[in-house]
């Protein structure tokens, strides 16, 4: 039998537009994977990832077509077989995992029930044969109490848990090869962690070869031998992992890398200028050559070809760049700048919102409570409880923890959404109106939000320039003109152009959506900007050019941000204190240098060891389990379930006393300082880790 | 106040809306197909008493019953009245009222379903309740009641169909903003500050038009249907306006010695509201396809 499971040959796909022309969306890609290879696939939103891995399956999407070359299975060119013969490979012998696990299952199906029909339908199981398969298949990825857990529905389970049941799906059929598309995006950094421990173990025990996409070049690190990369539908590099991250070649490469935030970097990544070309852009010669450093004439003229490095391994290194070897002697690549100008830790800063001892809970109030009392219905427990934390003028405080932590739920109380229980608010050293309707104008004006989503946060149906009006109308007594000039130059301010004022959000992509959003807060002149989770949605590239934006403007307006995050590497490159929430209480607080080196709070350690570097031999560890819980302990430390370093019943007992670490930093725990000091973990720069092939694994 | 560029920026921007409906409508053969046979319809309906070669009431004694000729395009019905005159002249008032109708219905029951949803809370479960009571009754009985207790007259059609209809509206404009309101740009208003009623007006409704449209071209076929039934049973329009309904009710008795009387009215009638749901469907349908993702203008 051939080593080769794939090649791929010349494939150029295009689809049909309304005006009956055809665009390219991946040009002449040609790619070999041998069995039992993992290949990791990135580039920005756009590029064809996806496009690229549905055509593994014989797949295009409505009006998609080939118009050259072939993709051969195992021999077999995938577009040359009929649906039949096609259903018979597909599912079976590739397979592929979705990005949302949730998609993928039918929501009134028994999770047992779904597993068992793609048993039937692939391997013709039936009976008692299905039913252990299925309990096999649950184990193999690790879920627990299986003979229970067939019988739930998909929303009895959380989005970790989906995400194994998906995966063990895919397993079902014994596929040769696993298309996983963004199968970890959306996740926390601990359940990213355990499902990229999962797929590494899987891939090592089956051989199953796999291509991986993903935009997460931290997630690539830890399960792929190989990773490929691809701009404008075309395959720029491809070599071993540890190759292309310790030195890529091609220029687009080292954008996207340099875009990064490390976690053991504290600066800002450096944004790439400009956005890839979209399908029907095309030009003569490279298509990187807007955004390239390296670009001259003869870029723009010939199409380079890709070819093989000098580099020796058993991977071979390919690059499509005429000027690779300049590229490769122009020296190290991944520069970060530390823009943001941080705040000095400065006792004196003026605080400007503290919240006291703030008690949050989603109960239901009025009438709807009796009725509740009444049915004798449990009390939800409180979401968030003695949340008690100051934000100063101008500083930027980052709110960090797993999803259902409580991270909106705290912002959405800042904003006035949401009336807390108890507590006390105060902003500028004034009590503040818990609902928003009670506040005065002025406060209105001096609180903004920007949500993570702006596909959600813009109304689809304004123009920009409605967008924009919206808050000048509201807060600042000014004409039509007035508002017109002021929304430019607010445009100009996120590094857009006043062209955009008549275009709708769905005219634009998204990290140009979300600066929109970003004007649209700044337009209020706030003193305090709620970011929640700002950057999560958009491409790496994107996000770096956001973060550098934030920054930007904080330097030039001097607003405090409530920066809410799950990704611990951004909020080390934009925070100057830094609060970590588990269930809605504090565990540690103190500024950002201080956070990330030991002593660390078991819970934070936790995280941080959870995170995957995009560096070579970078490991993840998983320090502990990744079972989500439903309701905080009513006694005790709120982390006792899970703690890896719990101590014993005293964790259980008793609240954890707030020892004082140094000026400003609060760890509360029943460990001794002395001994939280002693961290497995340790934040090495990528640099060293590339120089002294240290490798920091957990197992 | 308003400063005076937002009015052509308004204008402007409900013509795009228009030509986006359009575009979308054209982009179906079942739409376009049903457009035309609408807009045919309309044409006649506005420019039929200048067209038409009789008076509705004009007696040919010496033909009756007459099947169609050169005279007569469509024959003639027991009274020997020209029944081409009395076609093309027959939508008018059912179309009228029927549009009228609609609109009431859309104006009232859209706007209560956008403020229950956004409202939410017990004034939205206790009038639901309400509106769900209210549905559970046919609303062509409710109508008919109506009409018999306040007897027929355009304005009574017009006021008990637009009640009539407003109730099913309620519901369907109810629920397409409850996808809305829990969005992050209402979210995001009310925590900018903005008024209720500037929420409503500026946020919600402008992305609920298309479904409102939706619905108006439905309600409005009902309506139609609605009121020829009524017409038929005579407790609709009124003789001597001619209208098809009542049309059909006069000559089906001749069906078997003339059926020119009962077959083109019905056809007329047939023909209009096939083409209005032609239409609506594949309106609804370009509506499942948003606008966003057309190319860039
Ligand atoms: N059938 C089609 N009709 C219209 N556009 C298409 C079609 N197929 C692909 N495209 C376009 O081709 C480009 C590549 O799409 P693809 O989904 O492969 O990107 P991607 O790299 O997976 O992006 P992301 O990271 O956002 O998932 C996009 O601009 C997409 O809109
Ligand atoms: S070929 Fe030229 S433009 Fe393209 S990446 Fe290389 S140097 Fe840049
Ligand atoms: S108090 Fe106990 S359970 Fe809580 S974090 Fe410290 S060691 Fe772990
Ligand atoms: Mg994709």
């Amino acid at each position: 039998m051939s080593q080769k499971l794939l090649e791929v040959e010349g494939l150029t796909t295009g689809f049909r537009t309304q005006a009956g022309q055809v665009l390219q969306v991946l040009r002449n890609v040609s790619l070999e994977m041998q069995r039992g290879e993992t290949l990791g696939l990135v580039g920005e939103s756009g590029c064809g990832k996806t496009t690229f891995g549905m055509t593994l399956l014989g797949h295009l999407r409505p009006g998609g077509q080939v118009m050259a070359g072939s993709v051969r299975f195992e021999g077999v060119d995938l577009f040359g077989l009929g649906p039949d013969e096609l259903a018979k490979i597909r599912g079976q012998r590739v397979a592929v995992i979705p990005q949302s696990a949730s998609s993928a299952l039918t929501p009134t199906m028994r999770v047992g029930e779904q597993i068992a029909e793609v048993l039937t339908l692939h391997l013709g199981l039936a009976g008692a044969e299905l039913q252990e398969r299925v309990l096999e298949l649950l184990t193999r990825v690790h879920l627990p109490q299986v003979v229970e857990l067939v019988r739930r529905f998909p929303h009895e389970l959380s989005g970790g848990q989906l995400q194994r049941v998906a995966i063990a799906m895919g397993l079902a059929g014994k596929p040769e090869l696993l298309v996983l598309d963004e199968p970890t995006t959306g996740l926390d950094v601990t359940t990213q962690a355990h499902i990229l421990d999962l797929l590494r173990e899987i891939q090592e025990s089956t051989g199953t070869a796999m291509l991986y996409i993903s935009h997460d070049m931290g997630a690539i690190a830890r399960v792929c031998d190989r990773l490929a990369v691809m701009y404008a539908g075309e395959i720029v590099e491809d070599g071993a992992i540890d190759d292309v991250f310790a030195d890529p070649v091609h220029p687009y490469t080292r954008g996207l890398l340099g875009s990064v935030p490390r976690l053991s970097y504290a600066g800002l990544p450096q944004a790439m200028a400009g956005r890839p070309p979209a399908p029907g852009e095309d030009a003569v010669g490279c298509a990187f050559v807007p955004r390239c450093a390296f670009a001259d004439e003869t870029c723009k003229t010939i199409d380079p070809a890709l070819e093989a490095t000098s580099r020796a391994g058993a991977i071979p290194h390919l690059v499509q760049c005429h000027h690779w070897q300049r590229v490769l002697a122009s020296g190290a690549s991944g520069q970060m700048r530390d823009l943001k100008a941080r705040m000095e830790q400065d006792a004196e800063a003026e605080p400007l919102l503290e919240l006291t001892e703030v008690d949050i809970t989603y109960a239901k109030r009025g009438l709807a409570a009796l009725v509740a009392r009444w049915r004798n219905e449990p009390e939800p427990p409180t979401t968030v409880s003695g949340f008690t934390i100051t934000i100063h003028r101008g500083e930027t405080l980052a709110l960090v923890g797993e999803s259902g932590s409580g991270k909106s739920t705290i912002a959405r109380t800042i904003a006035g959404l949401l009336p807390p229980r108890a507590g006390q608010i105060d902003f500028g050293g004034q009590d503040l109106a818990s609902a928003v309707e009670g506040r005065p104008a002025e406060m209105h004006r001096k609180i903004q939000i920007i949500f993570q989503n702006p596909d959600a946060s813009l109304n689809p149906r304004h123009t920009v320039k409605q967008i924009l009006d919206a808050p000048l109308r509201l807060y600042f007594e000014m004409d039509g003109k007035g508002r017109l000039d002021r929304s430019g130059a607010l445009l100009e301010e996120v590094r857009l152009t006043p062209r955009y004022l008549e275009r709708h959000p769905g005219q634009m992509s998204g990290g140009e959506k979300q600066r929109v959003a970003v004007a649209r807060a700044f337009a209020a002149e706030p003193d305090l900007v709620l970011c929640d989770e700002v950057t999560s949605a958009l491409d790496v590239s994107v996000q770096a050019a956001v973060l550098e934006l934030l920054a930007g403007l904080q330097a030039n307006r001097g607003a405090a941000y409530l920066f809410i995050s799950h990704d611990l590497a951004v909020v080390r490159a934009i925070a100057d204190r830094v609060a970590v929430l588990y269930q809605g209480r504090i565990c540690e607080v103190g500024p950002v240098a201080e956070i990330y080196a030991p002593p660390y709070h078991p819970y934070t350690e936790t995280l941080l060891a959870a995170v995957p570097e995009p560096a070579p031999g970078a490991r993840a560890q998983l320090l502990a389990k990744d079972v989500p819980e439903a309701e905080p302990p009513t006694r005790g430390c709120c982390f006792q379930r899970r703690c890896p370093r719990r101590i014993g019943s005293i964790c259980d007992d008793e609240a954890p006393p707030s020892q004082f670490v140094a000026e400003g930093h609060i760890i509360r725990c029943h460990i001794p300082l002395a001994d939280l000091g002693e961290s497995q973990v340790d934040l090495i720069s990528p640099a060293e880790i590339a120089t002294q092939g240290a490798v920091v694994d957990g197992k | 106040m308003r400063s005076l560029s937002a009015v052509p920026m308004r204008v402007a921007q409900s013509l795009r809306w228009f030509a986006h409906i359009w575009r979308s409508l054209r982009r179906s053969r079942q739409g376009t197909i049903g457009l035309m046979i609408v807009i045919v319809h309309m044409f006649i309906a506005v420019a039929s008493p200048y067209i038409v070669p009789y008076a509705h009431h004009d007696i040919d004694g010496k033909n009756r019953l007459a099947a169609p000729s050169a005279e007569h395009p469509f024959g003639t019905d027991s009274f020997g009245r020209d029944l081409f005159t009395r076609v093309l002249l027959g939508g008018r008032a059912a179309i009228g009222v029927a549009l009228l109708a609609a609109a009431i219905a859309v104006l009232w029951g859209g706007l209560l379903g956008i403020l229950l949803a956004f409202i939410g809370g017990r004034v939205d479960e206790v009038l639901m309740r309400l509106v769900d009571a209210l549905l559970a009754i046919p609303g062509l009985l409710v109508v008919l009641l109506i009409v018999v207790a306040l007897g027929t007259g355009f304005s009574v059609l017009i006021l008990t169909l637009g009640y009539a209809y407003g109730v099913t509206t309620v519901r369907v404009a109810r629920g397409a903003a409850l996808g809305y309101v829990a969005s992050d740009f209402i979210t995001a208003a009310r925590a900018r500050g903005e008024r209720k009623t500037n929420i409503v007006l500026r946020e919600l409704i402008p992305n609920l038009l298309d479904v409102l449209l939706v619905e108006y071209v439905m309600r409005a076929s009902w309506a139609l249907t609605a009121i020829s039934s009524l017409s038929y049973l005579g407790f609709g329009i009124a003789p001597p306006t001619p209208d098809w309904g009542r049309m059909v009710f006069e000559n089906q008795v001749m069906l078997a010695i003339s059926p020119w009387g009962t077959l083109f009215p019905v056809f007329a009638l047939a023909s209009l509201i096939i083409g209005i749901n032609l239409a609506g469907d594949a309106l609804s349908k370009a509506i499942g396809l948003d606008r966003s993702q057309e190319a860039p203008t």
